[in-house]
């Protein structure tokens, strides 16, 4: 007898009414996502929570992407049992003594749902906890604070045994709270404010603005590592690279120095919000943290975000650097950020940058060119990949060597 | 031609040098140039790296590339015993292991560290127990051989290392080079810190290796330079030996899965069959070892003679290990097994590799039927 099922929990979803359905389907479509790599597994729902059949494949394994899974509040390793007595005793003896980790002390938590059993969830307590004692060695029961629990739930078509439990990532399934677009630059932030509103709920496409020769191969590279490593937290993720060098060297031509930065970040708005309307997308989202740099001051946000109406989510807004930092180390997109190749932002940036620009200044300064027709070219000619298991770029040259 | 040296070398496989060639010729850029085709090496050598740290269930950032086992045994050894010199300067390791480790202690020594130096009994094997007990507070580096390159013994490197976690300041590492083919240690579930294996033992070419260097530990290096391996091994990457290598040890667990122990069948069949030659004693033990080396003395004889009569047969076996078989010198390994100096003065070892047939071991074992008892006599009548 071993581990054969892992029982999934879900906190907040219980608490959304009508959407729960919804909720629980993408949900469910994001664990078999994160476990397709396990194609024996299968997912099912049942009674506000779903179930894992393991069907042989490594329950250690099939629980670690587990772990980047929205949505998921916890989980635990289950063993089933038929709902008789002798083997429900059996099957959590079993449970506790393959459960690794900390068990000197225990106590058996039995809930019958299913009425029609014989044997009441106190006297079930009993039983069971008795059994596990007369079982083992040095083990005790501590009913207040135990090392781990036995949790035995008699349900119509079977019991379950789990122990313990792994704490989920929480928040909300992706996909539950629709697209946002990530303005993705490569650097530190964007990538942990495209994981935060992956938190929340939002399924993600990302925008990248690259200047070549400006901007060498490897800062592009850079960003699409990146983009994978979202996927990892929910699903598939659509790259945009948008080329930028026409547009930059028109603003450099065109536009005083000290508002260049300014202006720059309204056209990069501005091709976003129109790239994301052509995909049916309602809102964007940046990494700016409030007075972070010259661009990221209030008076620079109003000035830049005048030129769109889609809501900007900015997760990082109330950020320190250092807690953005310890996010991206935690979800692992930090090495890949601080490779130092340059981007569109670094390389035509002027050294006097205004921080505290003006909507007024910033729409004549505009006049001085005809900018609609270079955003429009950007658009036009921007590059769409997808990223995600099962879509990755693959070069068969290469794999061939492998 | 019977070659039954794979202990020493292997032959590399077709496919392993067709994927040298084509990633020598079309991917010859420096994974550390900006442009193109440096670009598409790295991304190359990266695709490798992760398949190999698939088959060795590590992460693709804990391995790092060397130029085979010497190196990666001189680096795990020397880089952990300075970098962590001001904590401590006590080292285990064992009488049994490979030269390469052997004289990296020793070289130690002569700066002044302590080594102390777990025993085994006759079966080669280390007791967890004594290595535990060898253990002291300013032991800084623990380092077992894992399947002994002479005689094939295993070590409990897992029992060792579960052993070793408890204490949390030391380092484990183990020589896996002749285990890598053909007794895989699971690195995910092993409790070892850093790992040797070597790309020639198993049908790559001769010049690469790895390091698996868990998480978060750190050692100095032997070769300063650029940050290539992160920092740990400077010089520009072996791209293609590195692509060659991945490709040897996929092909090497494929083999494995459809051997089916075919070699473990071939290595009691030859054992047997040893056993009832006149004047052979098996030093291999039955069980515990590896399915691929088979460790034999003929006391009467001297070992250079039987591997030159076999030679001229096309049959091709060694004494003791290749790094050391130059040496007219008695075998470490078999002495300190306490299997005494004779049989330690007059060892073969015959090695396997997947490709080696039950025809191949007929032939060797007709050559010796034959052969044996008439040279043990014009031998034994010198003395």
């Amino acid at each position: 007898m071993r581990y054969d099922h892992i029982l999934v929990r879900y906190g907040e979803l219980a608490l959304k009414g009508k959407n729960r359905t919804e909720f629980e389907n993408k949900l469910k479509r994001n664990i078999q996502y994160a476990i397709q790599d396990f194609p024996t597994a299968k997912v099912k729902k049942t009674y506000g929570r779903m179930m894992i059949e393991l069907n042989n494949e490594n329950p250690e394994k099939v629980m670690e992407p587990l772990k980047h899974v929205f949505g998921l509040s916890s989980f635990s390793l289950a063993m089933k049992s038929p709902n008789e007595i002798e083997q429900i005793k059996e099957t959590a003896l079993q449970a506790f003594l393959q459960h690794d980790g900390k068990k000197r002390t225990f106590k058996v938590n039995a809930r019958r749902a299913f009425k029609p059993f014989p044997i009441s969830s106190q006297e079930a307590n009993q039983i069971i906890g008795g059994h596990i004692l007369s079982n083992t060695e040095d083990v005790t029961v501590d009913v207040h604070h135990p090392d781990i629990e036995v949790n035995v739930e008699i349900r119509e078509q079977g019991t379950y045994v789990t122990c313990g439990r792994v704490e989920g990532s929480g928040g909300l399934p992706v996909g539950t709270a629709g697209k946002v677009m990530l303005m993705l630059s490569g650097g530190i932030d964007s990538p942990v404010a495209g994981y935060l509103a992956m938190k929340r709920g939002a399924e993600l496409e990302a925008v990248h603005f690259h200047s070549p020769p400006y901007t060498n191969e490897r800062a592009r590279k850079k960003v699409e590592d990146l983009t994978e490593m979202l996927t990892t937290f929910g699903g598939p993720v659509t790259l945009h690279v948008v080329p930028f060098t026409e547009l930059q060297k028109a603003i450099h031509a065109n536009i005083h120095s000290n508002y260049a930065m300014t202006i720059m970040r309204r056209m990069m708005l501005r091709i976003t919000e129109q790239i994301a309307e052509n995909r049916n997308i309602k809102a964007l989202a940046n990494g700016e943290s409030l007075g972070q740099v010259a661009s990221q001051t209030l008076e620079s946000m109003h000035t830049i975000n005048e030129v769109t109406n889609l809501p900007i989510l900015r997760p990082l807004v109330t950020m320190d650097k250092q807690e953005v930092i310890e996010i991206s180390e935690k979800i692992g997109t930090y090495p890949i950020s601080i490779l130092p190749y340059e981007d569109c932002c670094t390389i035509f940036l002027p050294t006097n940058s205004v921080t505290k620009p003006r909507r007024d200044k910033a729409s004549r300064f505009e006049e001085a060119f005809e900018f609609q027709s270079y955003v429009e070219e950007a658009v036009a000619n921007t590059e769409t990949i997808t990223f995600g298991r099962g879509q990755q770029k693959t070069n068969q040259d290469m794999d061939d060597l492998l | 031609m019977v070659y039954l040296d794979n202990s020493a070398t292997t032959k590399p496989w077709t496919e392993v040098l067709d994927t040298f060639y084509k990633a020598a010729s079309s991917y010859y850029g420096n994974p550390s140039s900006l442009h193109h085709p440096g670009l598409e090496a790295e991304t190359l050598m990266q695709k490798a790296r992760e398949s190999l740290a698939s088959l060795l269930h590590t992460k693709p950032e804990e391995l790092v590339y060397t130029s085979g086992g010497t190196e990666s045994n001189n680096l795990a050894i020397k880089g952990i015993a300075m970098k962590h010199r001001d904590r401590g300067q006590h080292l285990v390791t064992s009488t049994v292991e490979h030269p390469s480790v052997k004289e990296a202690f020793l070289e130690l020594e002569s700066f002044g560290f302590d080594v102390t130096y777990v025993p085994v009994d006759a079966r080669g094997r280390i007791d967890p127990e004594e290595v535990e007990n060898a253990v002291r507070e300013d032991t800084t580096l623990v380092s077992i051989i894992h399947v002994n390159n002479e005689i094939g013994t295993i070590q409990p490197i897992e029992e060792i290392g579960r052993r070793l976690a408890r204490y949390p300041k030391l380092y484990f590492h183990t020589d896996h080079v002749q285990g890598a083919a053909h007794v895989p240690l699971d690195l995910s579930q092993s409790f070892v810190d850093l790992c040797t294996i070597s790309g020639h033992k198993f049908h790559g070419l001769k010049g690469t290796g790895a390091l698996y260097t868990k998480q978060g530990v750190y050692l100095s290096s032997l070769f300063h330079g650029g940050t290539q391996e992160q920092a740990a091994r400077a010089g520009t990457e072996n791209v293609p030996g590195i692509v060659a290598m991945s490709k040897a040890l996929r092909m090497s667990r494929e083999k494995q899965s459809d051997d089916k122990g075919r070699l473990s069948s071939l290595k009691e069949y030859l054992m047997e069959r040893l056993q009832k030659i006149d004047g052979a004693i098996v030093n291999t033990p039955i069980y515990g070892s590896a399915p691929h080396i088979i460790n034999v003395s003929f006391p009467e004889m001297k070992p250079e003679v039987l591997v030159q009569e076999l030679t001229r047969h096309s049959i091709h076996v060694s004494t003791k290990s290749a790094c050391s078989s130059k040496l007219q010198e008695p075998s470490a390994v078999i002495k300190a097994a306490g299997l005494g100096e004779k049989r330690a003065a007059s060892a073969i070892r015959i090695s396997f590799s997947f490709d080696t047939t039950q025809e191949e071991i007929d032939r060797l074992l007709a050559v010796l039927n034959s052969n044996v008892p008439e040279m043990q006599k014009v031998m034994g009548e010198k003395k």
